[in-house]
């Protein structure tokens, strides 16, 4: 019976050694979209300011792989991402946006500010499209295939090091 | 000293709860008129996960995005929608953290089956120890 009393005292040390793990690990609050790899959902936004044409899904399915960001003027890290967005146009990517709950001069007044990478930008006042593509927050950038299937997601502000990795995904996706 | 703290406090917390100035979606707080409607509508919010405020349920929470989903259960349901086709189409957009609902899944299916295992062990010992003393 010493044996079994062994097994079962490895088997507690065990699962208290994985609580004190995982208890030192940060927690992963990021919410992932699962709809990779499904065409993006139908919607038609109004434009978001005035020099810019609002934005479809019929606008993300014209044959060219495009970035789709998710952003807002009151949002911080939105302000932080800019300069990479703006690496990413020179870059070659056609980076097209949707502005959540937010106001045309703020938008306009943002985009003054920090640059205007954006061919498109579609007003979502009530998250509706946010909330059809999986996301849960601002900023979040999509990579958008030629077809409007929805490739790849990226939360939270594009670092320096992201990129790369969103021109690698958007030539995966066929730019 | 203590207000010149608090006036600090409060100015470095501006940012950190920036957040929209648009009024909230039509039904983020307003009831739909058919109380039936509004008890199922309200029955699915208790058990759907704001996304911002990971442990309160959108039926709980003030943030903008939970409003935001509010009103979507709500219209979806007005439309005469059933309320699991709308925790179906959440699910499919989040997974399953979304929903506070246990379901059995290809990923949860331990958490119902080692209860079950555990009793069974627990039967057996108890089963060979009271047999051995009798």
């Amino acid at each position: 019976m010493t044996w079994f009393r062994w097994i079962v005292l490895a088997l507690a040390a065990g699962l208290f050694g994985l609580f004190a793990y995982m208890l030192s690990q940060p927690k992963d609050e990021f919410v992932e979209s699962a709809m990779i790899g499904e065409p993006i959902p139908a919607f038609d936004l109004p434009p978001a300011v005035t020099d810019r044409p609002g934005l479809s899904s019929a606008d993300l399915a014209d044959g060219q792989p495009k970035l789709l960001n998710v952003f807002a003027s009151w949002c911080v890290p939105c302000a932080a991402e800019a300069p990479n967005l703006a690496r990413l146009e020179a870059g070659g990517a056609n980076i097209v946006a949707v502005a959540i709950r937010d106001r045309p001069e703020d938008v306009a007044a943002f985009l003054q500010a920090y640059g205007n990478p954006f061919s498109r930008i579609g007003k979502d006042d009530i998250s509706a499209v946010q909330l059809s593509i999986g996301s849960s927050g601002v900023p979040e950038t999509f990579v958008i295939d030629g077809k409007g299937v929805i490739r790849y997601q990226h939360i939270g502000d594009i670092r320096d090091s992201d990129v790369s990795v969103l021109l690698a995904e958007l030539r995966e996706a066929g730019a | 000293m203590t207000r010149l703290l608090l006036a600090l406090l409060i100015a470095l917390a501006g940012p950190v709860y920036a957040q929209d100035s648009l009024p909230p979606a039509p039904y983020a707080y307003k009831q739909l008129d058919d109380p039936a409607l509004e008890a199922k509508a309200q029955a699915l919010m208790e058990t759907l996960r704001c996304l911002k405020c990971q442990s309160q349920s959108i039926a709980d929470s003030d943030a903008p995005m939970a409003g935001d989903m509010r009103h979507q259960v709500r219209s979806r349901i007005a439309a005469g929608e059933d309320p699991e086709a709308v925790r179906a189409w959440l699910i499919e957009r989040y997974g399953d953290y979304v929903s506070y609902k246990p379901e059995i899944s290809e990923t949860t299916w331990p958490l119902f089956a080692i209860p079950l295992v555990l009793l069974a062990l627990v039967g057996v010992i108890l089963w060979r120890r009271l047999g051995r003393a009798r």
